[in-house]
């Protein structure tokens, strides 16, 4: 072991020195904040640092359940991370198979031009064309649901509203970039099967349910092991940033709670707790999909 | 294809018509917010108001325009957004090439231990407020460096580039430019560097985008407005309906301002928008290339 090292190190010294930033940059900001964790289970007080901290063990997770609401916020993150993923999930397989099989090749670069623009604009930009579509007065889906004689609705004022906008807005915004990699699978199928299957008197939709589909069904199960081991780490920014007053009792998820808690309150134990759990699940998530899916249908991740 | 044509069933015929009628209504419900986003900042604002602006401006006008680009928080986003992005694009690459130029060479001794390290970041984080206290130690709150610094390595994207090094560059001509006598870092620059343009276009343009778009630092780590980015400004237009220095122009009445808001709202989204949009042809190509390589596996 030592003679590789020694080999190791006199061919590639200069790699060693070219690594060390990116080693230093994944110490400090990522590494860090791990040994961080720790004042989840401390009075964090900034003077005494992280290891000097008064000891409480699991105080802030017993807080943290015995709070009145924070069922009713996990409950939100899994509702809405469920809602987003039935919706965000197939319609891009959907608009993949579609372009498969289109022929006019024109029309067909048209449709994705279109499509993939929506994942340019920021969250910011997707909030903000929410709130003006919306705005009872001056709002474009008002305008219309006038024209065709019904009363405006306030949407963004609105909690009922506040998860189908987002699911929509999401499906709108990411339809199109999230099909490119269906459609690459779609690009690898073997051509020769197709031929087979026009020989054989197979109609289109025969061909698509059993060639097409089958072919790219490991794409769509990684694909699906991805997301659902991301239910519990919904986006921060388009929540935050849709999330009012009037909203909040459904639009308050861990990440919002975490934020509110932590920078807004300087709870910063507290959060680091909610975060610490948060953290944990996610891993657990993303671990046991991923076996599960070994065993089902020997597609993983690794 | 076209063979097929002569002898098409109806039920495929059938199929055809469905899959072009499906279609384009997605190209239309898509499309049709993009349209009217552009159309309402060229209208008339009482148009809007009044819900006659559907699909295409009755008065072309372009007051929004002009009292977009002569404001001070617009421009003054503008400017800290364009240079947290490029420099921050700048030190992405220069990291993200060595970091995996190094974690790809297959005899480096400890080179598999350094990728699980990176890696498992990826699965597990300190999370939002450890994070935000290491960051607040080291000074670098309301600084330019906290914009460039905390996000300059994403690990997904240097593992995706460490893959292109590793498969797609041909292990030979790494090998041969060793025997001559070329340093590694020479050989990276030199010999591996000019094969991996595409990769390193694909890595320009996530980078880049995301620093454009990115919200979530600027928010957290930042509360000296001089420091803003066009994304926080643009929130307090078009979320928080604040109108800042645009709001104050002496000339016109508040009423008219007020007014003048239902278009300006949508010409300050087509103006913060526009460089990522005039860039996006260009990048299409590559883009389709760096979703598939980000799909293999390591």
């Amino acid at each position: 072991m030592l003679k590789s090292i020694q080999r190791s190190g006199r061919k590639y010294w200069d790699l060693y020195l070219l690594l060390i930033p990116t080693a230093v940059y994944f110490v400090i900001f990522k590494y860090l904040p791990m040994i961080g964790l720790q004042i989840a289970f401390r009075d964090y007080m900034p003077r005494l640092g992280y290891w000097d901290s008064p000891w409480l063990g699991l105080d802030y997770f017993r807080r943290f359940f015995s709070f009145y609401s924070s069922w009713r916020i996990i409950l939100n993150t899994l509702t809405l991370s469920a809602l987003n993923l039935l919706f965000t999930f197939p319609l891009p397989i959907l608009l993949a198979l579609l372009l498969n099989e289109m022929r006019a090749a024109g029309y067909k670069k048209l449709i994705q031009t279109v499509t993939y623009a929506p994942h340019f604009l920021s969250t910011v930009v997707i909030v903000g064309m929410i709130t003006a579509f919306c705005s009872p007065s001056s709002g474009v889906v008002n305008s219309i649901i006038k024209i065709f004689g019904g009363e405006p609705i306030y949407f963004m004022a609105k909690r009922e509203w506040f998860r189908p906008l987002y699911v929509i807005s999401e499906v709108w915004s990411t339809m199109g970039w999230n099909s490119i990699i269906f459609l690459s699978a779609l690009t690898g199928v073997d051509q020769q099967m197709y031929e087979a299957a026009r020989i054989d008197g197979a109609s289109r939709w025969q061909t698509l349910w059993r060639i097409t589909l089958p072919s790219i069904l490991p794409t769509i199960s990684i694909m699906l092991i991805i997301n659902c081991g991301h239910v519990m780490s919904l986006g921060f920014e388009k929540v935050y940033l849709m999330q009012t007053d009037l909203n909040i009792d459904v639009s308050r998820v861990i990440s919002t709670f975490v934020y509110e808690q932590g920078i807004l309150a300087t709870q910063t134990s507290y959060a680091s707790a909610i975060g610490l759990m948060n953290s944990l699940v996610n891993f657990i998530l993303v671990i046991s999909v991923n076996w599960i899916s070994k065993k089902l249908s020997e597609v993983s991740l690794w | 294809m076209v063979s097929t044509r002569i002898n098409e069933s109806r039920g495929d015929r059938a199929f055809g018509a469905a899959v072009y009628i499906v279609a384009t209504v997605i190209l239309l419900i898509v499309a049709y917010p993009l349209i009217y986003v552009v159309s309402a900042s060229f209208s008339d604002p009482l148009d809007i108001l009044t819900g006659k602006l559907i699909l295409f401006p009755k008065h072309v006008q372009f007051r929004a325009y002009r009292a977009v680009l002569v404001s001070k928080d617009v421009l003054l986003g503008y400017r800290n957004t364009i240079l947290y992005s490029v420099a921050g694009t700048v030190i992405n690459i220069v990291l993200t090439t060595s970091g995996a130029y190094c974690l790809s060479r297959r005899d480096m001794y400890g080179r598999t231990a350094i990728t699980f390290m990176i890696s498992f970041t990826m699965f597990f984080s300190g999370g939002m407020i450890p994070t935000y206290i290491v960051i607040k130690n080291l000074n670098l709150l309301n600084t330019f460096w906290v914009m460039v610094l905390p996000g300059a390595i994403s690990a997904t994207n240097l593992l995706i580039m460490r893959n292109y090094f590793q498969h797609s560059v041909p292990q030979e001509i790494i090998e041969a430019a060793y025997m001559d006598g070329c340093s590694n870092v020479g050989t990276l620059i030199r010999v591996v560097l000019p094969v991996s343009k595409s990769i390193v276009a694909v890595m320009v343009i996530f980078y880049l985008v995301g620093h454009w778009n990115s919200y979530f630092s600027a928010m957290l780590y930042l509360n000296d407005r001089s420091r803003y980015t066009l994304q926080v400004f643009l929130r307090e237009i078009l979320i928080k309906n604040d109108l800042g220095d645009m709001g104050a122009g002496s000339e016109s009445s508040s009423v008219e301002m007020t007014l003048l808001y239902e278009s300006l709202k949508f010409a300050v989204i087509v103006v913060a928008t526009l460089p990522m949009m005039l860039f996006y042809p260009f990048m299409q190509r590559y883009f389709v290339k760096g979703v598939m390589m980000g799909s293999i596996k390591g």
